[in-house]
């Protein structure tokens, strides 16, 4: 049974929206409950076409949790499916901010709150290096050397050399593409 | 003007984002920090802590947290709308090409080489978030007053917890700030 587009345009807009306004731990788990939602409890898309739009998903550029929201607009409603998912997952971030904003300014200066907020910053920072450990570990498993240098050699330009992330990123997608290429030409050669 | 300065700076942090999760945090802190200047090193830390403990994505956060102490509520939805605008015609973009070619090889190869990369760039930001923990003038000026050996005593324990337990980002970070907190309110006690 195919639901009437109004039907289907609200239904995207409540899911991400609650999607949105409950999921803590970023993009994938987003995804994964997008693929609940659509997949298994609706059945509006097919398993493997939803592992394609993951993909799609995760090869542009942005927070994986709005592309994700916007590839199932999109495949589910066209245009109007694409702008009203990517609403219903903006939104509760943007309440939530401007909120904490307003008080961030009131209260950070504060010795209580200052004092919470410069702890926090300690452990945020272990945070961040718990992450990169972790994903510095599946570059060294994918046991492909080129990875390792574009990651040492990156670091030391970007922490030691001041050289502007654009730079960087410019430079190791440039490699990639040229790489990606020439592999492309060599099999096909062979063939 | 100002206005936009705010949709354009966001517009390049939502196009060159690639790979979720933590890859906006460097491209967030070269904009609004080292570029714009439009929060200090100290309060981008503070952004990130809070960014980790709500739902939604870091570049729609910051976009909001900075769009509003920027130009108020008018800055929270231009700074978001050139945050997701990338994503907008980039997935559908994609979508249409994967729908005739049905496959994305060349992209994802490409992405390949941008990861290590990419885990550079977040370590450089995890980098200046602990040196703003740190050293509380934000200088990497050694000094009794200068050094905080608690909050690295904090960060120590923050990343053991996190490694060897099973405990979740936002608690160890609560807990790093709680303890300042209990630290500092202990030292201010009169003797």
């Amino acid at each position: 049974m195919k639901p009437h587009k109004r039907q289907i345009l609200l239904r995207l807009f409540v899911s991400t929206l609650y999607l949105s306004a409950f999921t803590f731990g970023g993009g994938y788990v987003i995804v994964t409950l997008l693929k609940n939602k659509f997949v298994d409890q609706y059945h509006w898309i097919e398993e493997d076409e939803m592992l394609d739009l993951v993909a799609i998903a995760q090869s542009s550029p942005g927070a994986v949790a709005v592309n994700g929201a916007i590839v199932v607009g999109y495949r589910l409603a066209g245009i109007a499916g694409a702008a009203v998912s990517v609403l219903g997952a903006i939104l509760p971030p943007m309440l939530f901010l401007s909120v904490i904003s307003v008080f961030y300014d009131a209260f950070s200066s504060q010795p209580s709150v200052a004092a919470l907020l410069g702890g926090m910053r300690a452990g945020v920072g272990a945070v961040i290096v718990s992450a990169v450990w972790d994903m510095e570990k599946k570059v060294a498993e994918s046991r492909d050397t080129a990875q390792t240098v574009i990651l040492v050699v990156s670091f030391i330009l970007s922490c030691f050399c001041n050289v502007n992330v654009l730079w960087i990123l410019l430079g190791a997608a440039a490699f990639g593409l040229l790489r990606a290429l020439w592999e492309k030409k060599r099999k096909g050669g062979r063939a | 003007m100002t206005l936009l300065r705010l949709f354009f700076s966001f517009l390049q942090i939502g196009a060159l984002s690639f790979g979720g999760g933590y890859a906006a945090m460097p491209l967030i802190q070269d904009q609004i920090v080292t570029v714009h200047g439009w929060i200090s090193m100290d309060t981008f830390a503070d952004l990130v802590a809070i960014a980790e403990m709500t739902p939604g994505p870091i570049a729609v956060n910051a976009a909001t947290f900075v769009g509003t102490r920027i130009a108020g509520p008018a800055g929270a939805i231009i700074a978001t709308l050139g945050c997701i605008l990338p994503s907008c015609i980039f997935v559908t973009l994609l979508a249409c090409l994967y729908t005739r070619y049905r496959s994305l090889r060349l992209l994802q190869q490409t992405l390949l080489a941008l990861r290590p990369a990419i885990v550079a760039i977040i370590a450089k930001a995890g980098v200046s978030i602990l040196i703003a923990a740190f050293f509380l003038d934000g200088t990497l000026r050694l000094s009794g007053d200068n050094l905080s050996v608690r909050r690295i005593g904090f960060f120590i324990f923050a990343l053991f917890l996190l490694r060897k337990t099973k405990c979740s980002p936002i608690l160890a970070m609560v807990l790093c700030g709680v303890l300042e907190m209990a630290f500092s309110a202990f030292a201010a006690l009169p003797a």
